[in-house]
């Protein structure tokens, strides 16, 4: 079974809340939809207070190349446009929408049947993508029209979809896959006409038995399609890793995936994108997760973006008494959340609860120069010499090692014996010494 | 036998003669032309090699010295004016004596006046917090109290009150290097004018967010709501993105600002108390323990702030009577620090 080359970790995966079907979860009375939830620029309001609006429709339009437009997940009044804010305590710009019923826009095609056929054209297909304002579910948020149009001199081969789902606990994915396999699959086969390639893999982990099952039976419809069981290893999810271990071929130091000719896209991108295009529907929507060993109910729910983070948790019985840490996104590469009044965004994945003995960091020893971080460090760098010049503040040795390459997984810190946070530390060095490349004159 | 032994000797020296040569000639082919002087600069120097003067190193900073046509722009802040005037004499230049600075921590949300929100369990770095969130308060732009700023500093002048959770400077130790100002995630400290007998107006906040959002986060906040700027007879305050600045260039020291800050959000440091003016009543909002406490603790304080020979009290003094309600938690954290 394929996988990775280099580095990796294996934790526990911990989806106990796989079996938990997606539902829906009820509309909130506010919605409070941000204008800063993708990769870029923040999009512009524009509505006003005291405007109706109507569920789908354009609420802001995206500012520049790499942003996206934001749609309204809900039917009412705009109340106000103000800071709110978000889980890290940030204020960002958001759009206050008092709910009234549930209106839809004309045009959004709300039926159950499967669009299969593709009308749409590549330009078509790529424009749509982008009025209706996708953006990766994979966690980055980055606008997916502007990946699905590679830049000049480079040329797509093959398109990848993410369905590794490598972080513990989430299980959104595994549902998308197994509740709603046919518009995946559509959704790749838009993406595949969009970059014109005739290649798609989906790579799913070996602890997705069921998923790999489901998606295999339709592969008569889509013979484009190869469905690749991965062996279970963390980070298998990550781009640079799915390309390894999906084709055998690795992403330059420096690079994009498609310098390999590779696309990837995650499962939740494709079904938004088969939406999208077939469906005519805005990304307003999302499946959420919630889970955790102290949590005593596990679901998934299909929200509409917006949702108080609070309301989330009130509808499985509240932060259960043993929490002490609320994430949002996986353990491993999560973040906790200051701020549980904030909204959900479009490429919010999970609000996980932890208790302290899962979370409670160990005191810092000393290096024992074991390398294990260096045999799991996924990109091939050396964790335990980046933390010492980071805090040496040694920027130009930092540069020579390749900072710049981390992909901030977290297995270093994972695997230490000492507990030395190497990851924390070489986040910080990585983000000064890409503040210093950034800065330097382009010739 | 003999022979041997002459022939080693002999051979031996005369290796020794050639290559003794051959050193020489490569001395004297490559000598590096050093200015004798820098060697008489150096041993002036403090010999911290702190980098506050922003060269590498004293001898660096002794190089840079012989160097440049005049001291203008160089000076050792831990040396300080003595230090340069020797470097100066060395050098036959006159210079300009420079106002001693210190080192300035302009966040006031202590536990009191800023709540904490969230706990933070993660690596003990303000710059590593920084780059994860907000902090654990509602304010984003204060202290983060994790001592970043007391592990860059060489003198052992700054180090964190448990009990406010902020960074305190020892003015006596204080060498306004700059090392802590650089390892500031937040760009809290500031290196400012030292002030005769160490006196000192500046606004202790570097809170941006509007007013409201401002104060919400913290009782000590700046709320930019222009009073100091209105009152101040000498145009030294600006108001900018919500946030008051006094410059110390233009400060006369008539701490009018203070009294007008309805947040308490301006500091004035080491004043002697004013004398009592009864045609001035003090609202009754003020606690009256409170302010006996301060008038006490000032009596102790204020010798050691008059003395001439005494540069800088170790303590910072309380700030002497501040009438305005909001300032009375200023008043007491000041008690506190004093205590």
């Amino acid at each position: 079974m394929k996988t990775f080359s280099i580095g990796g970790v294996h934790p526990c995966d911990s989806k106990i809340s796989a079996g938990a079907a997606i539902e829906n979860f009820p509309i909130p009375e506010v919605a409070y939809i941000s204008m800063s939830q993708h990769l870029g620029a923040p999009a512009e309001p524009v509505v006003a207070a005291g405007d109706k609006v109507k569920t789908g429709q354009l609420i802001a339009k995206a500012n520049g190349f790499i942003s996206a437009p934001v749609h309204s997940s809900v039917s009412g009044t705009v109340k106000s446009i103000e800071m709110v804010k978000d889980l890290a305590g940030n204020l960002c710009k958001a759009v206050i929408i008092d709910v009234e019923g549930d209106e839809w826009m004309e045009g959004i095609d709300r039926s159950e049947d499967i669009v299969r056929e593709i009308k749409l054209d590549q330009k078509e297909i790529i424009a749509r993508i982008a009025e209706c304002g996708i953006v990766g579910l994979g966690g980055a948020t980055f606008p997916t029209n502007v990946k699905l149009s590679p830049p000049p001199g480079k040329k797509a081969e093959f398109l990848i979809i993410n369905g590794a789902e490598c972080e513990p606990y989430l299980t959104s994915d595994y549902r998308v896959m197994i509740e709603m396999p046919e518009q995946v699959l559509i959704g790749a086969a838009i993406m595949m006409k969009a970059l014109g390639v005739t290649k798609g893999f989906v790579g799913i982990e070996e602890n997705k038995p069921e998923a790999i099952r489901v998606l295999s039976g339709y592969s008569e419809k889509y013979p484009d399609i190869q469905i690749v069981p991965l062996k279970k290893k963390y980070p298998q999810g990550g781009e640079k890793q799915l390309i390894d271990a999906v084709v055998g071929r690795q992403v330059p130091s420096m690079g994009l995936p498609i310098d390999t000719g590779a696309v990837v896209q995650n499962v939740g991108t494709a079904l938004a994108v088969y939406e999208a295009v077939q469906k005519n529907k805005p990304l307003f929507e999302g499946i959420l997760t919630v889970t955790g060993e102290c949590c005593p109910q596990q679901r998934n729910f299909k929200h509409r973006v917006g949702t108080p983070i609070s309301k989330i948790i009130e509808a499985v019985g509240g932060v259960p008494e043993e929490a002490v840490k609320v994430i949002s996104g996986g353990p491993m590469m999560g973040k906790a959340m200051c701020n549980i009044d904030a909204p959900t965004l479009k490429g919010s994945s999970s609000v996980l609860f932890l208790t302290e003995k899962q979370t409670k960091r160990k005191e810092e020893g000393n290096c024992i120069r074991c390398a294990k971080c260096v045999s799991v460090c996924p990109m091939g760098l050396e964790p335990y010499l980046l933390n010492k010049l980071g805090r040496a503040g040694r920027m130009d040795d930092l540069e020579a090692n390749r900072v710049y390459d981390c992909i901030e997984c977290g297995c270093c810190s994972f695997t230490c014996p000492a507990y030395i946070p190497l990851l924390d530390m070489i986040r910080l060095a990585k983000g000064q010494v890409m503040r210093i490349m950034r800065s330097r004159p382009k010739n | 036998m003999s022979t041997t032994i002459i022939f080693t000797v002999v051979s031996l020296s005369l290796l020794g003669l050639v290559l003794a040569v051959v050193l020489y000639l490569v001395a004297q082919k490559f000598k590096v032309e050093e200015d004798p002087r820098i060697d008489e600069i150096e041993p002036l120097m403090p010999g911290a090699n702190c980098g506050g003067c922003g060269q590498a190193g004293c001898r660096a900073f002794a190089e840079a010295c012989v160097k440049a046509p005049n001291l203008d722009n160089l000076f050792c802040p831990v040396g300080g004016n003595p230090v340069m005037k020797l470097v100066a004499e060395k050098l036959g230049i006159q210079i300009a004596e420079k106002a001693p600075m210190v080192a300035v921590v302009r966040c006031s949300g202590t536990c009191e006046n800023r709540p904490k929100t969230n706990i933070y369990d993660g690596v003990a770095s303000c710059a590593v917090m920084n780059s994860l969130y907000t902090g654990d308060t509602g304010c984003k732009y204060g202290c983060l109290g994790q001592g970043d700023c007391t592990k860059v500093c060489s003198f052992g002048a700054i180090h964190i009150n448990p009990q406010t959770g902020l960074p305190e400077v020892d003015e006596n130790k204080c060498t306004a290097c700059g090392a802590c100002v650089k390892a500031c995630p937040r760009m809290i400290i500031e290196l400012r004018n030292k002030g005769i007998k160490s006196r000192r107006v500046y606004v202790s906040c570097v809170n941006k967010d509007k007013g409201g959002v401002a104060k919400k986060a913290c009782a000590a906040a700046c709320i930019g709501c222009m009073k100091c700027a209105k009152v101040c007879p000498f145009e030294a305050i600006t108001v900018k993105d919500n946030l008051s600045y006094i410059d110390y260039n233009k400060c006369r020291l008539c701490r009018k600002c203070v009294e007008a800050c309805p947040t308490g959000a301006i500091l004035a440091v080491n004043f002697p108390p004013k004398p009592a003016k009864p045609a001035e009543p003090q609202p009754a909002a003020g606690t009256p323990a409170a302010e006996t406490q301060s008038v006490k603790t000032q009596v102790v304080e204020a010798p050691v702030v008059e003395t001439p020979t005494a540069q800088t009290p170790a303590v910072e003094a309380p700030v002497a009577e501040t009438p305005a309600a909001g300032t009375e938690s200023v008043n007491n954290q000041e008690n506190q620090r004093a205590i």
